[in-house]
């Protein structure tokens, strides 16, 4: 008794386990879903944050001069300040080597005994340029490098000069400046100055050998005919080709490359038809250096650039970002490689903005009251203020600011582009380049390709569907039902294959062909119907009716090969010996071997099975009594399909149809190899496109995990999710409405 | 005819048309395939014409057919051919002319009414090379250690050469690999111990004598490898081409040398099986546009069964809790939602969760951890044969539930009554009554599944598909079956050969053959499975009666 309980419970627990480990097993399969959705969430979710900013770390520093600049290493663990007195003085941000956070670690003179400074000009991130009370002139890096000592990590700062210690000899007639900037790659370095007696001066050095190896240099001298009293703000873009000089509101480019004349283009006045004018108060220069913005008093920010017009090249307004409502902007700080920039009003509030995204990213007060010196780190990834003899360091959070919704949506004005336009680029060959994701092109190519596909498959799908259900003999469908279903078991990489190496030459040979078969197949049924309509009845029973689609099998052949054999005839004739020519230059449309025609076909058959199997489910299983009814009532077998076998089985219909469009935007290898993967936006049937799937897989193994490249495939690949997810919920939906309307009739 | 078109009957015709077409296009893509992959093994005849050019110089072009065309004669008029201007259009053949070294394209278009004379000389050989592709011509002279020797001896020699190079491809693969492998994982034990902190001087030179006996080892066979070299390099083979020049060909570039136009049907047969024998065995070559696609094969198969291991307990057991267990509320209705979207879930997005969570998340989580030592080199923080196994064991669950749904869902209820009655529990029933007899259903959800997995190219392109895995991912060494590395798949193979080889032209009939390969698999696995759920079927309506 004792043992037949024992087991009896033992069996007990082995049931409830194995109830348990069964339930967990099928919970796992929503677990699965919900995984993916929510990893892919996941990966998403850090673009479309916006910037965070935060304090890292405060110190109080006693300067006993105002500071003029400060900066930061790449770490953040060593910042500067440089000093009216002339003095760049370096703080141990973090404990280490010695010495605690705060700490003063180096400090050195830049200017000679009983000078000072009295102009000090950031030119980008790293490069000051500096002007004593003497009015010599030097520029200076302060620069930074890692050390490792017994494994650990030391920085260790220091000045360099990249154009020589010497005092740099940028007016021949040693006039006192009073504005000054420049640039320099490693051949020469181009300086633009105004000096105290009116005059606007470029002074070329160019060097002996490369400026990375040698400061050695030769000046060259030259006098910019501008004509005016007084110039507020200087610039040099970073590429050496134009200066930007701001005289009140306005402002003036000149082309650098031109070494003859230095003529002015005058960038238009700001803010026209306005009751109250705007004045310009501040000028930067967006990181790539073709960009100027332009700060206001109304508290705004504009970006202007070149853009190729009827009248030649012109600087446009391109966007404008509201900064503040009722302050002006006073300050304008521009990242080294990004094209994100930061605005300061009187009150202290500033902005992060990104220029080619339109994105508002941060607004906030950094420090109470007057700010010294603010500096971006090299990384952007944190900001250093020195105000109030406090130093503050920030930690910038803001990694994907080029990403917006409706940088990825809506037209995007990029650079020296002469309109907003859709673009997909994601990536280039040189540095500089600004990648471009719109996700308009590739899903405008999704959704090509599966029109094309769709078009082609689903006649053919639900004519087949409707035959094999409704008018074929039993014994035929067992056949003919798992022949056609065998296509959706055929690797989509063999079709893709098939579609670009076989398919696609073949088109563009025969492209005449493949016009007549659209005439030849549907007319050689017809004829071969209205031939076995006028048989006499003793051959008729020989080949009843029921075998129509073997006997069209040799009917639908030879009217392929009628087509392809006239093909060339027709090109001579009626193309001039030349399709793809006549359609090139005679129509001036472009031809892609690979095109969307090519895709169409091969996509189709991948998605007939798919629909073709649904399709012929639905209408197979519409009983039985409601077309014996029908027929009872004297309707003809195709007037009972049409009125009442489709009408019943079209939500099945639309399902299968569903599941197929489903199958067709998804699909990846077939897009991938029968076109050419060009992302444009044309629904020419001669011309390819990319798919969101096929741009997944051409892309992701190339891109920097975490990047916003990265992020963005994985948004192309949550759309095709959702998409699909919407589609199939919906068709399975239909799909149970169906059965259940089937099962009560 | 009015009536005719009233009576609706052609419309009927038309829908049949649409029947018609499926299954023209189904029959014929599986018959292009079948054919153009089975004639890659067929030794094609060698041709030599006798032509003139356009600039009336007179040629000699030999090669195989390789294709045929014709284009509209006015596509032609810029070459001011010398030909009957009333045609309007004009034949061409591709010939597939080999001698890669001789000339820049190994592939040529002639015109059919250059051709003077066209023969099947029957002492044109074809010599398959390791390197540099085909060569067609005429043997000169059989050089053995610099003397000229009969003709015949030839054989005799490829066959020579042949052995030596298994040996030397033996020694190379298993012998030296197997060394660096040992030397690989001892570099790797040292610099665990350095990280853990317990290296102890003499064990470092423990390690240390183990390394250098190791390449004791490797130079003694390294020297072996040598003298075998040496040996494969003896003899020569001079050659004939098409315009004269004559090739000497050394032995160890030769894989066999065949008189096509020599054989009959029969040595023709045989040599289209031993053809396609070498196919399935041997190691591709001259990037992956020759030789054979063992690598691929066993890359495939290997991959779907560590996924058949993941996805078959999975599925089953997800289908009973659908069918068995699942009452009929909300959850069931929503995992039944589930099944259908992981389904229609385009395949791509597996293969983005699959690298972006497996192998960067899991994997590179399971590197920090127990990998330490060979960072920054990831070890399965990288795309791998286990993360293919297991993307592709999601992609394929849901084909796993339905197959064994539907077979649960055949099961008379009265077999269930039957058992419960008799005392036993559900689990017990459902291990000894309902899964026997489901079984056959369960095994066709594998097959499907196993087909469906072959077939799928698009998510393995990002977790762990390469076009040429140095290591098979099993192997002679140490854990034998490694887990973490890449792996060649048939339909990979397809897409890399057939649009990313740099000679797409001398490749495709490789991929019509690799393709023919894959779709016999897949076809032959759709049929059985097809076939068992049929008698499946009928054995239940039997039991239903």
């Amino acid at each position: 008794m004792a043992i037949a309980s024992k087991s009896a419970n033992y069996r007990k627990v082995k049931n409830s386990l194995a109830k348990w480990m069964i339930t967990l097993g099928g919970i796992s399969v929503l677990f699965t879903l919900v995984l993916i959705f929510m990893y892919l969430l996941y990966v998403i979710k850090p673009i479309f944050e916006s910037a965070k900013v935060d304090v890292t770390a405060k110190f109080v520093i006693n300067e006993e001069y105002k500071v003029l600049a400060t900066g930061v290493d790449e770490l953040k663990e060593v910042a500067y300040s440089i000093t009216e007195q002339g003095k760049i003085n370096f703080y141990q941000l973090v404990d280490g080597d010695g010495h605690k956070a705060g700490e003063k670690i180096l400090s050195q003179s830049l200017v000679a005994d009983g000078e000072s400074l009295t102009q000090l000009i950031n030119v980008g991130q790293k490069q000051k340029l500096l002007i004593d009370s003497a009015g010599n002139v030097q520029l200076i890096v302060p620069s930074f490098t890692a050390n490792f000592t017994s494994g650990k990590r030391v920085i260790i700062p220091s000045i360099r000069y990249p154009l020589g210690k010497e005092y740099l000899p940028i007016d021949e007639n040693n006039a006192t400046i009073t504005k000054l900037s420049f640039a320099m790659d490693d051949e020469k370095a181009i300086f633009v100055a105004f000096t105290q007696d009116n005059r606007l001066i470029k002074t070329t050095l160019l060097a002996e050998d490369d400026f990375n190896y040698d400061t050695a240099y030769e000046v060259q001298y030259q006098e910019i005919d501008y004509g005016a009293k007084q110039v507020n703000d200087i610039l040099v873009s970073s590429g050496l080709s134009m200066a930007f000089i701001r005289q009140n509101d306005q402002v003036a480019v000149f082309s650098l490359d031109d070494e003859a004349e230095l003529k002015a283009t005058i960038i238009p006045q700001l803010a026209q038809n306005k009751s109250t004018p705007n004045h310009i108060t501040t000028m930067a220069l967006l990181s790539g250096g073709s960009s100027i913005l332009l700060g206001d008093d109304n508290g705004s920010v504009s970006q202007w650039f070149e853009v190729a017009t009827d009248e030649g090249r012109e600087f446009k307004e391109i966007r404008r970002f509201k900064v503040s409502d009722n302050e002006p902007v006073t300050a304008i700080y521009t990242e080294q490689y990004r094209k994100s920039f930061y605005t300061e009003t009187p009150s202290g509030e500033m902005g992060m903005f990104y220029t080619t995204s339109e994105a508002d990213l941060w607004r906030g007060n950094l420090h109470q009251g007057n700010v010294q010196a603010l500096s971006i780190a090299p990384r952007a990834d944190g900001l250093v203020v020195f105000s109030n003899n406090e130093l503050t360091i920030f930690s910038v959070k803001n990694e994907h600011p080029e990403v917006t919704w409706q940088a990825l949506w809506q037209e995007v004005w990029y650079e020296s582009y002469p309109e907003p336009e859709f673009i997909w680029q994601s990536t280039s060959g040189s540095d500089d380049f600004e990648a471009k994701f719109s996700l308009v092109p590739i899903s405008f190519g999704t959704i090509k390709a599966a029109s094309y596909a769709m078009m082609f498959a689903v006649p053919i799908a639900l004519t087949a569907a409707i035959y094999t259900a409704y008018f074929m003999t039993p014994g035929m469908r067992r056949k003919v039902k798992p022949t056609i279903e065998m296509m959706e078991a055929l690797p989509t990489v063999i079709l893709g294959f098939l579609a670009g190496l076989w398919l696609a030459p073949i088109i563009e040979i025969y492209l005449p062909a493949i016009c007549l078969l659209l005439v030849f197949i549907p007319s050689s049924v017809f004829i071969t119907a209205f031939s076995w309509h006028r048989l006499p009845r003793k051959y008729k029973t020989l080949v009843p009716e029921t075998w129509a689609p073997i006997i069209l099998i040799p009917a639908i052949l030879l009217a392929a090969y009628a087509a392809f054999a006239l093909s060339p005839v027709l090109e001579l004739h009626l193309f001039g010996g030349d399709v793809r020519q006549y359609i090139t230059n005679d129509l001036g449309i472009s031809f892609d071997q690979r095109n969307a025609l090519v895709v169409g076909i091969a996509m189709g058959f991948a998605v007939i099975p798919t629909i073709f199997s649904m399709a012929e489910d639905a209408i197979f299983s519409v009983p039985r009594h409601l077309t014996s009814g029908s027929l009872a009532l004297g309707a003809t077998q195709w007037q009972t399909l049409i009125k009442v076998v489709l009408l019943t089985a079209s939500p099945g219909i639309f399902s299968a149809v569903m599941m197929g469009l489903g199958r067709a935007v998804g699909e990846t290898m077939i897009v991938l190899m029968a076109t050419g993967n060009t992302p444009i936006l044309d629904w020419s049937i001669f011309q390819g496109m990319r798919t969101l799937a096929a741009n997944i897989a051409v892309e992701m193994p190339e891109s920097e995990v975490g990047s916003s490249h990265y992020r963005i495939l994985f948004l192309a690949a949550f759309v095709l999710f959702v998409f699909t997810f919407v589609v199939n919920t919906l068709a399975e939906f239909v799909r149970q409405r169906l059965r259940e309307k089937y099962s009560s009739l | 005819m009015n009536n005719w078109f009233k009576s609706g009957s052609p419309w009927v015709w038309l829908s049949a048309g649409g029947v018609s077409i499926s299954l023209i296009s189904v029959l014929g893509l599986l018959g292009l395939i079948a054919w153009r992959g089975l004639s890659y093994f067929w030794p094609a005849d060698i041709y030599q014409f006798e032509m003139t050019d356009e600039q009336g110089k007179n040629l000699t072009v030999i090669g195989e057919i390789y294709e045929r065309e014709s284009i509209p004669a006015s596509q032609l008029v810029h070459l001011n051919l010398n030909i009957d201007e009333s045609a309007e259009t004009i034949e061409r053949l591709l010939i597939k002319t080999g001698n890669r070294e001789l000339v820049s394209l190994d592939f040529r278009w002639i015109l059919v009414p250059q051709i003077n004379n066209t023969s099947l000389p029957a002492e044109l050989v074809v010599i398959e090379r390791r390197t540099h592709g085909n060569f067609y011509g005429y043997i000169e002279e059989v050089i053995l250690d610099g003397q000229a020797v009969e003709q015949n001896k030839m054989l005799q020699l490829v066959e020579r050469v042949s052995d030596f190079q298994a040996e030397m491809e033996d020694l190379q693969k298993s012998d030296i690999g197997a060394i660096n492998y040992q030397i690989e994982r001892t570099r790797l034990k040292e610099r665990k111990h350095i990280l853990d902190n317990t290296l102890t001087t003499q064990l470092q030179q423990e390690l240390k004598d183990k390394v250098v006996g190791l390449k004791a080892d490797y130079s003694v066979l390294e020297e072996q490898l040598m003298a075998l070299r040496e040996k494969i390099s003896r003899d020569q083979i001079i050659v004939r081409a098409m315009d004269g020049q004559k090739v000497t060909i050394n032995f160890e570039d030769v894989l066999q040398v065949t008189f096509n136009n020599k054989l009959n049907v029969f040595e023709k047969l045989k040599m289209f099986f031993s053809q396609i024998g070498a196919f399935v065995s041997d190691d591709p070559r001259e990037a992956n546009t020759e030789g054979g696609v063992f690598p691929a094969i066993f890359g495939t198969v290997l991959m779907v069964l560590l996924m058949t291991v993941i996805v078959s307990p999975l599925g089953v057991v997800a289908a009973i809790y659908l069918h068995e267990y699942a009452g009929n509320n909300a959850l069931t209705k929503l995992l039944r939602i589930a099944v259908i979207n992981l389904a229609g879930v385009p395949s791509i997005v597996y293969g983005v969760f699959g690298l972006g969570f497996f192998v960067y998340m899991v994997g590179g989580s399971l590197d920090d951890l127990f990998y330490a030592e060979t960072l920054p080199s990831p070890t399965f923080g990288t795309p791998g044969v286990m993360w293919s196994a297991l993307t592709l064991a999601i992609l394929t669950l849901p084909v796993v539930i339905v197959s064994t749904e539907e077979g649960l869902s055949r099961i008379p209820s009265a077999m269930r009554h039957g058992s419960l009655a008799l005392g036993a529990t559900k689990a017990e029933t459902l291990w000894r009554i309902i899964l026997p007899i489901a079984s056959p259903a369960i095994m066709t959800g594998i097959i499907l599944a196993i087909a469906r997995a072959a077939g799928e190219v698009a998510p393995l392109m990002l977790v762990g598909v390469v076009k040429m895995a140095p290591n098979l991912p099993l192997d002679g060494n140490f854990p034998f079956l490694h887990l973490d590395r890449k792996f060649m798949h048939l339909g990979f193979h397809i897409y890399d050969v057939g649009f990313q080889s740099p000679n797409v032209e001398a490749a495709r009939p490789l991929v019509y053959a690799t393709a023919l390969l894959l779709v016999s698999i897949i076809v032959a696995l759709n049929i059985t499975a097809v076939s068992i759920r049929n008698r499946l079927r009928e054995k239940y309506r039997m039991l239903d009666q």
